[in-house]
């Protein structure tokens, strides 16, 4: 019995200090978010920041949309080049997985930005345009130079998490199929992609939760003219020191996310049990 | 301290994890000097006793004793035991030698005694020229030497032995058996051996604690447990057992399958129902005309040194062993002398086992495979 | 098949170094323009080690990126061995919920939390300015715990329990058989979290953005501002000069890891 107690206290001990600094860093500023956006600046209840959201529909549609874009367009592009890369030599393999990797080391901030020197009105695209005599053409500013900026950033993310699943699938598997008379697109549709759904998802979540909540591509690519949710949060907070306001919307961001990726698991899990919902 | 006096008590040790007992009111003596082994099935609560032993686990109720001293509360490494963990649990980050140096560094032994020690063993365990190899690439036999020279380096009292042999292939498993029986000979100390193989069980252990659901079922040299198994269980467990319903007539006489038989068994009441068990090498295969029993050959398989045949009497399917073929179909007589005959009393186990009619070899071979507790 | 591979690698390849190489090149531009070359130089070089500010701000990310690492890991290391002990499920699958929290979370609400926690709490203390370097480094450190966490974690459950039972049994203290037993066992995933800690520091602008105080800066944080305005190749220099650093630094790590990686191999062949 001493034992026993003094084993809990020893795990006790071991788990205080990590309990309490989540619970102070972790959980509770959570509330806080919850109730800044529920009180005014003077601190007394208020559905006003609530109310406020409505204005905002339209950038949280925007947002929405390129967001689920950019996730397609990666997911489309990440997934025959992490089937391919799967199926090479392991040293080429290490080496694809480095060279994947290694703009990531670089801060987003710069990536972001050499894409807009790349891109702008006078910027290398439309001077090469220029050296051969065609119309510059206007990029920055438009949607596509903002989705083009979630796809560039993100991408590894897409192709890490299905190149390490699919790197991982028995290659029996694929000849059991084709012994059975599987052709490629049965064997895709039947095998590689229902096997790889893991990774697939958390390459979607990988890709979709920063591209939604992104403020600093959408300034740079979308040249001041589109307007995402991030900008509209960072916007009332370092600029407009609206806390409150940039609260609700943090909290609604918040919610949409944690609801969009429990609906994703758990599709997720239903497909391992009966394989009715199909990717493709 | 002398042979013969108990240098290991368990009292009434209860141990339960998550609500299930896993030890019920456990009773053992260990003598001094003695090769124990503790045998039993995955979860019958073996490998919780040794650990109870070793002191990884304190039990919930109940002492044990060292020596006569009360061991409870007692850390690990304040005990005058050292272990052979299953799969040896070698360090993987020193080599043969700073493995085998552990103990006596931790007791902080100088250096140069530690290296005197270390070779000592090292011959000991025939390992002389290892002490620089990584442990990760010894053969199975190998490590489980340097597990033993690792233990034995602390001169334990007693040494616990947590299925050492189980990682090892058939034949490396026998050589080994040999090997650690002479050890402990050779050494005089107490060896507490935890397995599910019976085979192994028998053969080299002084004493054999049958354990089943976190209590002893029986306790004796590995003779008494096959010659007289205390109920169906341990009859069923350690070798092949024909287990029948039968009632005891009086002293010496008993009546199974409709037959009276001479026995070697008294004490019990008159018209006492009991269970009877006859081992399959014990029966002979007479003509018909013969037999104490009569019934038909059903089955018939070749075993190498001999024939293991299913004779169904009166329903009651028995296996029988023997040198001689005989065909499928055949009706052929059994002769059971009285020394062939074991009569158990009455238990719980009594009706669940003992019948060939189901018998397959590969379902008991599967069900040691899976065995991990 | 092996034409659309080929295509796909070059297309991909391409798109994703392009920003790369423009960061390369023109940081070696003799004029200021980050669009159209104009000669050879090494003039933004030389400009970047002339800046104090620049210096300054790498080493405040380094001093930030080590302190937050290492607190990080070291909590996150014991956080994990209790965890790991922990027998109530319900309980442990709790915590693992609320350490996961972070790493789902966009960095921008997790920012913007952190921060509306440190201005409630700066203004019941009546502070005038409630964001400073203990801010930022108390952010920094909650957004490497979970990783930290979940390095340790795995490492712990396979090592062999028996092992830190075999040194008990032959003499150690628990706490002594942690360290002499279970830590060569999982020092790589300890490592690990102190790397993967390191690096998401270094490279983090958004959660510092908002929980940072006026008087320390990092390297993101000056870089977003410079970018505010034009930017002039000397950023492009100094990001040149951090990316072949990293370069240098994956390398080895590369190279170390396929060498642990076979010595794994020849001790899985023996098994």
């Amino acid at each position: 019995m001493k034992h026993t107690n003094r084993r809990s206290l020893r795990t006790g001990l071991l788990n205080g200090p990590y309990l309490l600094w989540s619970a102070i860093f972790i959980v509770v500023p959570l509330f806080m978010i919850a109730y800044y956006a529920f009180t005014d600046s003077s601190g007394a209840f208020t559905w006003e920041n609530i109310r406020m959201l409505t204005l905002y529909k339209e950038t949280f549609a925007i947002s929405l949309w390129y967001s689920l874009l950019a996730t397609v367009i990666t997911f489309i592009i990440s997934f025959p080049f992490a089937y391919f890369m799967s199926r090479r030599s392991a040293s080429a393999q290490r080496m694809m997985t480095l060279l994947i990797m290694l703009p990531m080391w670089m801060n987003l901030l710069i990536r972001t930005y050499s894409w807009m020197n790349i891109l702008e009105r006078n910027g290398i695209i439309n001077n090469i345009l220029g050296l051969i005599g065609l119309e510059p053409l206007k990029m920055i500013g438009t949607g596509g130079a903002v989705v083009l900026g979630m796809v560039y950033n993100y991408i590894p993310y897409m192709i890490i998490p299905i190149y390490t699943i699919l790197v991982k699938m028995d290659p029996a598997l694929l000849e059991a199929a084709e012994d059975l008379g599987a052709s490629f697109l049965v064997k895709l549709r039947r095998i590689i992609l229902p096997l790889s759904l893991p990774g697939i998802l958390s390459g979607i979540i990988m890709v979709f939760v920063p591209s939604i909540s992104t403020f600093y591509i959408s300034q740079k690519l979308g040249g001041g003219k589109i307007m995402l949710i991030g900008d509209v949060i960072d916007r009332q907070i370092q600029t407009a020191y609206n806390y409150n306001l940039g609260a609700s919307l943090s909290l609604v961001l918040m919610v949409f996310i944690l609801l969009s990726m429990a609906l994703l698991n758990r599709a997720g899990k239903d497909d391992n049990e009966d394989e009715g919902v199909m990717l493709i | 301290m002398l042979k013969e006096q108990n240098i290991i008590e368990l009292r009434d040790i209860c141990v339960s994890f998550d609500g299930e007992q896993v030890l019920n009111n456990l009773n053992l003596s260990i003598r001094n000097g003695e090769f124990v082994t503790l045998l039993g099935r995955s979860g019958c609560g073996k490998t919780t006793t040794l650990r109870i032993i070793a002191g990884f686990l304190e039990p919930d109720a109940g002492d044990i004793l060292f020596d006569s001293n009360r061991m409870n509360g007692v850390p690990p490494y304040e005990r005058p035991v050292n272990t052979i963990f299953q799969r040896y649990a070698l360090f993987p980050h020193y080599n043969v030698y700073d493995n085998i140096a552990f103990g006596p560094r931790v007791r902080k032994v100088p250096e140069k005694e530690i290296k005197q020690q270390v070779t000592e063993m090292l011959k000991f365990v025939n390992l002389q020229g290892f002490e620089k190899r990584s442990v990760n690439l010894l053969s199975g036999g190998q490590q489980q030497r340097v597990a033993i020279a690792r233990a034995l380096i602390n001169r334990p009292q007693v040494l616990l032995l947590d299925e050492p042999l189980a990682a090892l292939d058939l034949k490396l498993r026998k050589d080994m058996q040999n090997e650690l029986r002479n050890l402990q000979r050779q050494l005089g100390i107490t060896f507490i051996y935890v397995t599910h193989d019976q085979e192994e069980a028998l053969s080299m252990s002084d004493t054999v604690v049958v354990m089943n659901e976190g209590r002893v079922e029986q306790i004796g040299t590995p003779l008494e447990i096959y010659n007289e198994p205390i109920n169906a269980f341990v009859a069923d467990f350690i070798g092949e057992a024909n287990i029948l319903d039968g009632t005891m007539n009086n002293d010496y006489r008993v009546n199974f399958s409709g037959h009276d038989f001479q026995c070697l068994d008294k004490g019990f009441k008159p018209g006492e129902e009991v269970d009877i068990v006859v081992r399959p090498e014990d029966v002979d295969i007479v003509p018909p005309e013969e037999g104490m029993l009569i019934g038909e050959v059903t089955s018939v398989t070749f075993r190498g040194v001999l024939f293991e045949i299913i004779v169904d009497i009166g329903g009651f399917k028995w296996m029988i062993q023997t040198t001689d073929y005989h065909e499928t179909g055949h009706r052929v007589g059994l002769s059971v002398l009285p020394d062939a005959i074991h009569v158990m009393r009455k238990s719980k186990y009594s009706g669940l086992y003992g019948d060939f009619s189901s018998y397959s070899d590969e379902i008991d071979q599967l069900s040691e495979l899976t065995e991990d507790e | 098949m092996k034409a659309t591979e080929r295509i796909l690698n070059i297309l991909i390849f391409t798109f994703l170094y392009a920003p790369l190489l423009v960061m390369v090149v023109f940081s070696f531009n003799a004029s200021k323009s980050t669009a159209v070359l104009s000669g050879f130089s090494f003039y933004w070089y030389k400009e970047l080690f002339a800046s104090s500010d620049t210096i300054t701000a790498l080493q405040n990310t380094l001093i930030l990126a080590v302190a937050s690492a290492t607190i990080a890991t070291v909590l996150g290391l014991i956080a994990a061995v209790g965890i790991f002990r922990m027998r109530s499920k319900p309980l442990r699958n709790t915590v693992m919920t609320i350490t996961d929290i972070p790493m789902m979370n966009p960095d921008i609400v997790t920012g913007v939390s952190l921060m509306l926690l440190f201005v409630f709490i700066g203004r019941l203390l009546g502070l005038a300015n409630s964001l400073s370097f203990i801010t930022l480094l108390i952010a920094h450190i909650t957004f490497n715990l979970p990783y930290a966490i979940l390095n340790i974690l795995p490492k712990l459950r396979q090592t062999d329990r028996n092992l830190s039972y075999a040194a008990m049994d032959l003499g150690c203290t628990p706490v002594k058989a942690f360290f002499k037993v279970t830590m060569p066992a999982i020092r790589p995933g300890v490592l690990a979290a102190w790397l993967m800690g390191f690096t998401l520091s270094l490279d983090d602008f958004v959660i510092s953005y908002y929980t940072n105080g006026a008087s320390f800066q990092t390297l993101p944080l000056k870089i977003f501002a410079m970018t505010k305005k034009t930017v002039k190749p000397d950023m492009y220099a100094l990001s040149s000069l951090i990316f072949i650093t990293i370069l240098v630094l994956l390398i080895l790590v590369n190279i170390l890891q396929s060498k642990s990686q076979k010595d794994n191999n020849r001790t899985l062949k023996k098994e």
